[in-house]
């Protein structure tokens, strides 16, 4: 089995340091629809400033790099065991290179690993066999204030007047942005799960998120309301960091699956503008970032 | 156009400060998060355990540089060089609003002008920033390599057994910029913000889409 513990680095590098451009292109947009020397803009001017300056030099665009999150999609011949432990090598190296803050701490003596290890579930690592050559890592860092106020809600919701329907959806992930206000560090990215059970619920959520920028929803009314709540989310007046403005979230993303009859779960993946998604690809011991 | 300040911070300082004002802070802040909250109010404010000798002299270390100074709700990344020194590499804003259960007690307890976070504070929080005459300051949340840009030293750093992002790191700044969201005369544009899209909001679900 080939070692690629230096090539995880890189992506490891890649993903804290440099944002991919499609967000980059999507804050840039956002700017430009805020008032010259609002705060709105200034934030949003900070943020484009905080991105070029990151890439520059190598260094955390968020101090918070979050619970690293691995989606690995490998062939029969990438074991499990090995890949698991070049990742864990790797993630150690770029925790002492400065590109990963060391983030793991034991809940109950309260100590800080120092070096991003903290048993089984941190770092997060996702397998999936896969056919084919192609091996396929998605890196995902995702920091503790935009997980903070993520949110799960359990339909009907008669707070909220939601039923269990689209419009029920629709009224919850818009008070899921409401509550958010700019602690979760708008503008955001909002992946959504309709369904599953409360743990796969929250999972399916997040995965959501890695399909931007390419994966366009195969549903055309999910589609049409993941558009709908982008754009009513931007009525709210919520703005980049909750300073106010035209721009609070800057994409939905919405996936089905299936649920029990008696649960209805709704859940809300916030992701800052932050958004440090990077995918690794090896195929023919070619490796290639996107 | 910024207005520009620099550490300890005077009365007339604070009391010169509206909500929306941008501020460039210069002299020395200490980052204080969760867990150092806790420590400062289980071991001196509020004391349920007995500070041992290097808990009493970090706090007399702490108590000079935040004697009306500031506090930054921050987990900074630092590197380490081999002859003992640190740099700041990034260094964004975490949530404050997970301090405000300890906020008022300390800003009365060091005779704190301002603490620096994101996301904004309570009632009880915009409530000491009357009293004791402070505000608190906004920074852009995760724009840390750019915020680190303006930490010039790292002066010192304590309870470091909390780990990198929980430890009291002591940072002298330059220009480090800010924006007023809560100030001395109770006005707080986070507060402002949630009242707007809670009626914007009302206003969607009786549309209906």
């Amino acid at each position: 089995m080939l070692d690629i513990t230096q090539k995880l680095v890189e992506l490891i590098r890649l993903a804290s340091t440099s944002l991919p451009d499609w967000v980059e292109n999507r804050l840039r947009a956002a700017r430009e629809t805020e008032l010259p020397g609002s705060p709105a803009w200034n934030a949003l001017d900070a943020i484009s400033r905080n991105v070029g300056l990151s890439r520059q030099n190598s260094t955390p665009i968020c101090q918070d790099t979050g619970t690293p999150s691995f989606y690995i999609q490998q062939p029969v011949d990438w074991p499990q065991a090995g890949l698991t432990q070049q990742v864990r090598a790797a993630v150690t190296q770029a925790t002492h290179l400065g590109y990963l803050r060391p983030n793991a701490i034991d809940p109950l003596t309260g100590v800080n690993s120092g070096d991003n290890q903290g048993g089984e579930t941190f770092p997060e690592l996702h397998f999936r066999q896969a056919d084919g050559s192609r091996l396929v890592i998605d890196l995902l860092l995702k920091g503790g204030g935009c997980e903070n106020v993520s949110a799960q809600y359990s339909l009907p919701d008669t707070r909220l007047g939601a039923k269990r329907d689209l419009e029920g959806v629709r009224r919850v992930v818009l008070d899921a942005v409401f509550q958010a206000q700019g602690q979760g560090c708008a503008p955001g990215f909002l992946g959504v799960a309709i369904g599953g059970d409360r743990a796969g619920s929250y999972a399916i959520a997040k995965q959501a998120l890695l399909d931007w920028p390419d994966v366009v929803n195969p549903n055309t009314e999910l589609a049409a309301l993941e558009d709908g709540i982008t754009g009513e989310a931007n009525d709210l007046g919520i703005g980049p960091m909750g300073f106010g403005g035209k721009t609070t979230l800057l994409g939905t993303r919405i996936r089905a699956a299936a649920r029990l009859p008696a649960s209805y779960f709704v859940s809300v993946s916030y992701m800052c503008w932050a958004f440090r998604h990077r995918r690794m690809v090896i195929e023919n011991g070619q490796v290639s970032y996107e | 156009m910024e207005k520009r300040l620099t550490l300890p911070l005077t009365d007339h300082d604070i009391l010169g400060l509206q909500a929306g004002d941008a501020v460039l802070l210069t002299g020395t802040i200490v980052t204080a998060r969760d867990r150092a909250h806790q420590w400062l109010m289980d071991s001196f404010i509020q004391p349920i355990t007995i500070p041992d000798q290097a808990d009493l002299a970090a706090l007399d270390h702490l108590k000079s540089y935040l004697d009306h100074g500031v506090i930054y709700h921050c987990g900074p990344v630092v590197r380490t060089y081999p002859d003992g020194s640190y740099k700041v590499t990034a260094a964004g804003p975490t949530t404050s609003l997970r301090q405000e259960l300890y906020t008022a007690e300390v800003m009365h307890f060091f005779h704190l002008k301002g603490v620096i976070g994101k996301g904004g504070m309570g009632e009880r929080t915009l409530q000491a920033c009357q009293d004791e005459r402070a505000v608190y300051f906004h920074a852009v949340g995760g724009a840390a390599s750019l915020l680190a840009t303006s930490v010039r030293r790292v002066l010192g750093v304590y309870q470091l057994e909390f780990g990198m992002p929980e430890a009291l790191w002591v940072l002298e700044v330059k220009d480090f910029p800010v924006i007023v969201t809560m100030d001395a005369h109770g006005n707080n544009l986070h507060a402002s913000i949630k009242a707007i899209s809670s009626a914007a909001l009302q206003r969607l679900y009786n549309k209906k889409s």
